[in-house]
């Protein structure tokens, strides 16, 4: 009797979300289909997106009738910090994306200045998940309209006690993003913005909330690129984050990206990356390499 | 009232002049809208493609690239390739702004019960791509025909 009622809730919130799925369950289910590119590539916290920014597209090579899935895997290196991020994706009926990531941040040498001994590591799980709303970035050219996702992003760092001490409120936290992305074929453009409800200090690394602001403010993600081929997409990322901490201010981070699809299913992402202090250390500026293989 | 009636009756008689190598189509209304989309104002673009020989190579190129493709390529048995030909002929310059009218069916007419899928879709586009690399047509220049063309997803597209 409960999961009849618990049925009859459950089946209109499927429709909603998955218009496609009577076809699925009628045996219609096809794997592949996407346009090159459109289903992203992947960013720091293993979301499609680009490397910075959140894009509203959804993860894999997947049409509304089928499942994709892919892997990637990310390195930054700034002057004095290394950063990897090691993550899966998948892509549910181009409707809803499920990624895990799991980042891992270096201080070199760094670390020795900081008190916190040479090569100490901290590292964050990242389990995400995104929900298209509306809009469509690619087909909809007569519309103004673009692509809307909203998403969440559940973050948990590992490093609590250094976290406390430098003033971190918590060890995790949930970020809120609401992102557009439209594609303007008729000048080779892609745009996007976010918006994204977050406490995390340096992505969440180094905790969240802090002794300067413990409530979660809004900051704003950006992104312009130029296709420059059907293979390549070039542009510019921006992504303001919060200034939490007292011990260090935190700035914004800029990156100026090249997307490249080798193949249908491997995707390499090159970028020059501007992160701003980090800890106290200055003007960490690098770059970023990042792979995505998929289907 | 009449004279709509009539109207409506002569562009339809038109329509039913079947062109030399096509397959007679049941009778429809004529007109440029059917296109699916309006026409670029100036001949830039069609000029960018290289005029009608440009288009004419292009869509030769296409159709002979859909009809050999494992995935795509069922849709196309048993359709009018000669028709299919000269109508995307005519909807390529029309929509490029070449002066062309457009003579087929409107894009929902014309793909009605063909089972057309996002995936399909979204081949015949990679194959068109394809084509205009071919011909050599500027990435810019592809993509003003790929802006008038994307929208039609929605009636081409059976859910």
């Amino acid at each position: 009797m409960a999961k009849t009622a618990r049925l009859t809730l459950f089946a209109p919130l499927l429709a909603i979300i998955f218009p496609s799925l009577p076809a699925f369950a009628q045996g219609d289910y096809r794997s592949g289909g996407k346009l090159l590119l459109t289903g992203g590539v992947t960013s720091v916290e293993g979301a499609s997106g680009g490397g910075l920014a959140t894009w509203s597209t959804i993860a894999g090579d997947e049409t509304e009738r089928g499942i994709g899935a892919s892997a990637s895997a990310t390195w930054i290196e700034t002057r004095d910090f290394g950063m990897t991020a090691f993550g899966g994706k998948i892509g549910l009926f181009d409707r809803v994306e499920l990624s895990y990531a799991r980042q891992r941040f270096d201080t070199n040498a760094a670390g020795a200045a900081l008190g916190l001994g040479a090569g100490f590591a901290f590292g964050q799980d990242v389990f995400g998940a995104k929900l298209r709303l509306f809009g469509d970035a690619v087909y909809d050219q007569d519309r103004f309209l673009p692509q809307v996702s909203i998403a969440v992003q559940h973050k948990h760092a590992n490093r609590g006690a250094v976290i406390g001490a430098i003033g971190g409120r918590d060890d995790s936290g949930t970020d809120y993003v609401l992102s557009a992305t439209k594609i303007i074929l008729d000048k080779s453009l892609v745009l996007g913005g976010a918006a994204r409800l977050t406490k995390a200090n340096q992505f969440g690394l180094l905790g969240f909330g802090g002794d300067r602001q413990g409530a979660a403010t809004v900051q704003f993600e950006g992104s312009a690129g130029v296709l420059v081929s059907h293979k390549l997409l070039v542009g510019a990322e921006y992504r303001s984050k919060p200034d939490n901490l007292s011990f260090a201010q935190e700035d914004d981070a800029y990156d100026l990206f090249a997307a490249y699809a080798l193949h249908r299913h491997l995707t390499v992402t090159a970028a020059y990356v501007d992160l701003g202090d980090i800890a106290t250390v200055k003007a960490q500026r690098g770059f970023f390499l990042s792979m995505q293989a998929g289907f | 009232m009449l004279t709509m009636f009539l109207l409506l009756l002569a562009s339809a008689q038109v329509s039913m002049t079947v062109p030399a190598g096509e397959e007679p189509v049941e009778p429809y209304v004529i007109q440029d809208s059917n296109a699916g989309a309006t026409p670029y104002k100036t001949d830039r673009w069609f000029k960018a493609f290289h005029g009608q020989p440009g288009i004419d190579r292009i869509v030769e190129s296409f159709m002979d690239r859909n009809i050999a493709d494992p995935v795509i390529g069922e849709i196309f048995k048993n359709q009018d390739d000669v028709r299919i030909r000269r109508t995307l002929k005519e909807q390529i310059c029309y929509l490029l702004g070449g002066g062309c009218a457009y003579t087929g069916r409107d894009m929902k007419g014309a793909h009605q019960n063909m089972g057309v899928q996002t995936a399909d879709f979204n081949a015949l586009v990679e194959n068109l791509q394809w084509a205009m690399r071919e011909e050599g047509i500027a990435f810019a220049a592809q993509n003003k025909l790929l802006a008038k063309l994307a929208p039609m997803k929605r009636d081409v597209v059976e859910r």
